[in-house]
């Protein structure tokens, strides 16, 4: 037995490590590369792995709560509740559009309007894995696209709920048992009156919310003095399993649970801990849901119908697409948003799994049925990245926001070339300014509104993900002198300026930081021109402070400069010692002994000097 | 009442025993404005638009600095290189300052006995100001002799205390617009009898 274990994981992240790279050579996606091997490694390919493939899928649907819990540490509270309406509107027009639409061609096909409608619910969800998954890797997350796609997953993982509790209604036999582990548990509150189900389903999410504040940061605090790193680990698993068994137990969706119990603990100190710790975890068992879901495509139903399986893929996939074009068109999403929305969410989701096989033991649907429909979800997943990347490099370029437009450049543009990378808050301001001056920079931005709007105003702009290397060559880095980056995701940003500085070593890179550690992390790289985005704020903050308790405006000016000075020093002095404690230690302690090193110093150099000039008492003494 | 405009230059104000001494005289005075330029432009970035209505609704500019190595502090000649436009102070059509009185009331750490031929600092107070009398001159303002605080270093309180006083006169002297001729001849407004009356007003 443990061998046989053994082997499957070797199996698995042999699959993983073979696959995945591979994918993104190709320029695919990194789900797309978890899906293929699980096709591969399955056991209609090399069938190294049989029918343990559902068990396999249930155990990896942990990497669907992971991520959805870490999604919720990075929306802080006011946030989603500002989410609200998106989220009732679009996924409310989204489920019920589907469903009627999916029911009334279904019913057409002369099916059983029972069977219709089960099967309409299925295909009404789209997969939150692969969606969310796509959208963080292309970094997308802050766009309309990205919240609006969230947005629609967040009101499915909520409505599932009810479909779960509606399915048992259109059962043909009285009292179906309900056999399966997994719907045993869910539905352990099946029996107590509706009033007591509804209670409990509250009164859990007010635990998880209390718990949050009041449970678990103390808990965390406590061991996070004890220094143990894998008491970390630990518990931030603990929190995930104790969300997801406690949501189970009352019938609520384990994602949702994860997702609220992450946005409670977004505002706590252990914020950046649980994500870091998380963040491996989310990852492998994302990929072994994707292996999963790629197993699990039963290739002797397709050789037995190919094409009904392709017509039904095909017709699922045009269904949910044109729907999803229809709702993004009713909230005035742009273009090039639409067809993103549309082509992202058109697969099944994961959640179809647990529906089908819960209304095939009520026996709403017979084992055909069940195994077309298992299939059809399958394959749409492993189409849906598929036909994002035919959307993205053929379609797109072509509709809509365009990548570049031609305009003409006059000379000196050409030759003190200067690339502005990110138009956001800071970017903008920057571009400004620049304008202002006279200095026309090349824009890149991956907010489609803001690409058009920016045109219109005249400038040079490139639509796209600027890490992307020919993008980045048809904006013209190669004669560029200069290039800006303004982009608010630090990763993002640190893994531009290594790319350019391997590359394009020419080009000298001014590069916005959020903070001190992540300009150290810049420093470190050898990038000389570090912007850290709140020191002149916080500096000028506090220099009006000391005007009000009664300095003078001149002194403190010079003072502020001297510190500003001063800070920068210290920046470069600290990053040199921050080299040397990398990996093992925990960030947040890291952050704090970087405080302190830096209080220290400050400790050691007193109050800022006093300025010299001016002052009359030395030449009063002398006399 | 002819309306006064103090245009104060101090980068260290607030270590300046002297020169507290002396604004507290006249910063809260009624038809004064006290114009405190480093406080007003730490930046050095001079609002030109506006120093031009503040001069157009003042009959009396005052120049009031401490003398660093001979000069005005560098926000001073600043204030003079950016709000004296051509064309508007002086040029062609340039006549705004037109009648105005212009002087320089300053500071000086060395005492009035070594700035002279035979001092160290071989000029005097007079001659080292020429730059401020020619450009007052340009915008056809009338210079007036400067008003000197000097020998800072050694002052006693009494004196301070005197200089202060006379400091208070000589704004009583030009918000009553007094007539001009019996201060050119002195080469200080220190001197003039008026403020030398004893107490006597």
């Amino acid at each position: 037995m443990s061998g046989s274990i053994l082997i499957q994981a070797i199996v698995f992240l042999a699959g993983a490590i073979i696959c995945v790279p591979l994918a993104k050579k190709l320029g695919l996606s990194s789900v797309l590369g978890y899906l293929l091997a699980g096709i591969l490694i399955g056991p209609y390919m090399l069938g190294f792995v049989g029918e343990e493939g559902d068990d396999i899928l249930h155990f990896a649907e942990f990497g669907v709560v992971m991520m959805l819990f870490l999604i919720g540490l990075e929306i802080e509270p006011k946030n989603f509740w500002k989410m609200r309406k998106t989220i009732l509107g679009m996924g409310g027009a989204q489920v019920v559009l589907t469903i009627i639409v999916s029911c009334l061609v279904l019913i057409l096909m002369d099916l059983d309007w029972k069977v219709a409608l089960t099967i309409s619910m299925a295909v009404a969800l789209s997969s939150t894995a692969i969606t969310l998954q796509t959208i963080k890797e292309k970094g997308l997350f802050d766009t309309v696209y990205g919240t609006s796609s969230f947005s629609i997953l967040l009101f499915q993982d909520i409505i599932v709920i009810l479909m779960l509790a509606v399915i048992p209604l259109l059962s043909n036999v009285e009292n179906a048992p309900a056999t399966d582990d997994h719907s045993s548990a869910t539905f352990l509150l099946e029996n107590l009156p509706l009033g007591f189900q509804a209670a409990a389903i509250m009164l859990s999410v007010v635990f998880v919310i209390v718990a949050g504040r009041y449970l678990i940061v103390p808990i965390m605090r406590r061991v996070a003095t004890t220094r143990v790193r894998e008491l970390l680990t630990a518990s931030a698993l603990l929190i995930v399993l104790g969300i997801t068994y406690l949501m189970e137990l009352v019938g609520l969706s384990p994602a949702l649970g994860a997702f609220l119990g992450g946005v409670v603990l977004a505002t706590s100190e252990f914020k950046h801990e649980l994500e870091s710790t998380l963040e491996p975890f989310k990852g492998l068992l994302l990929g072994l849901f994707f292996m999963a879901v790629g197993a699990s495509i039963n290739f002797i139903v397709i050789g037995d119908n190919p094409l009904m399986i392709g017509g039904l893929v095909v017709g699922v996939i045009a269904l949910k697409a044109i729907i999803l074009f229809v709702v993004a068109t009713m909230f005035k999403l742009k273009i090039d948003q639409k067809l993103l929305l549309a082509i992202g969410l058109a697969q099944i989701g994961e959640f179809a799994f647990v529906l089908l096989s819960f209304a095939f033991q009520l026996n709403i649907l017979d084992s055909v049925q069940l195994d077309v429909m298992l299939v059809v979800t399958a394959l749409t997943m492993t189409l849906a990245p598929i036909l994002g990347m035919v959307n993205e490099r053929l379609v797109l370029p072509r509709i809509g926001t365009k990548e570049y437009e031609k305009r003409p450049i006059d000379h000196i543009a050409k030759t003190h070339k200067v690339i502005l990378v990110g138009f956001g808050h800071f970017g903008s301001t920057v571009g400004r300014f620049l304008r202002a001056s006279g200095i026309e920079a090349t824009i890149l931005d991956q907010d489609s509104n803001r690409v058009d709007l920016l045109r219109k105003m005249g400038f040079e702009v490139y639509y796209g993900d600027a890490t992307r290397m020919d993008l980045l060559e048809s904006a013209g880095i190669s004669e560029a002198k200069i290039l800006i980056c303004a982009i608010d995701d630090p990763d993002t940003t640190i893994y531009l300026a290594k790319m350019l500085k391997e590359k394009y070593p020419q080009v000298k890179l001014m590069v916005r930081a959020k903070n001190r550690n992540d300009a150290y992390e810049l420093l470190n790289l050898g990038i000389e021109n570090v912007y850290r985005e709140s020191l002149e704020t916080s500096v000028k903050l506090a220099g009006d402070v000391l005007h009000d308790m009664g300095f003078r405006k001149y002194t403190v000016h010079r003072q502020a400069q001297k510190f500003i000075q001063y800070d920068e020093e210290s920046l470069r002095r600290l990053a040199e010692e921050s080299k040397v404690n990398d990996e093992y230690i925990f960030r947040v302690r890291e952050e704090i002994e970087q405080q302190e090193k830096q209080l220290e110093e400050d400790l050691k150099r007193g109050l800022i000097e006093n300025d010299k000039q001016w002052d009359s008492e030395l030449m009063r003494l002398r006399e | 009442m002819k309306r006064v405009l103090i245009l104060f230059a101090h980068p260290k104000f607030e270590q300046s025993r002297t020169n507290k001494a002396l604004v507290q005289k006249v910063n809260n005075r009624e038809g004064v404005t006290f114009h405190d330029l480093y406080e007003r432009y730490p930046d050095f970035n001079i609002d030109v638009s506006l120093e031009k209505k503040l001069l157009e609704r003042h009959d009396v500019v005052v120049w009031h600095h401490p003398f660093y190595w001979y000069n005005c502090p560098p926000l001073m000649k600043q204030w003079i290189d950016v709000v004296l436009e051509f064309g508007w102070a002086y040029g062609p059509q340039g006549n705004a300052l037109e009648t105005k009185k212009c002087l320089n009331v300053i500071t000086t750490g060395g005492s009035r006995d070594i700035y002279c031929s035979e001092g160290n600092n071989h000029y005097s107070v007079n001659e080292f100001l020429r730059p401020f009398e020619q450009t007052a001159r340009l915008c056809g303002m009338q210079y007036l002799p400067p008003f000197a605080v000097m020998g800072t270093h050694k002052l006693s309180t009494q004196e301070l205390n005197h200089h202060t006083h006379q400091y208070e006169l000589l704004m009583d002297f030009l918000q009553k617009d007094m007539p001009v001729g019996d201060v050119e001849n002195c080469a200080f407004l220190n001197d003039m009898p008026e403020l030398n009356k004893n107490n006597a007003t």
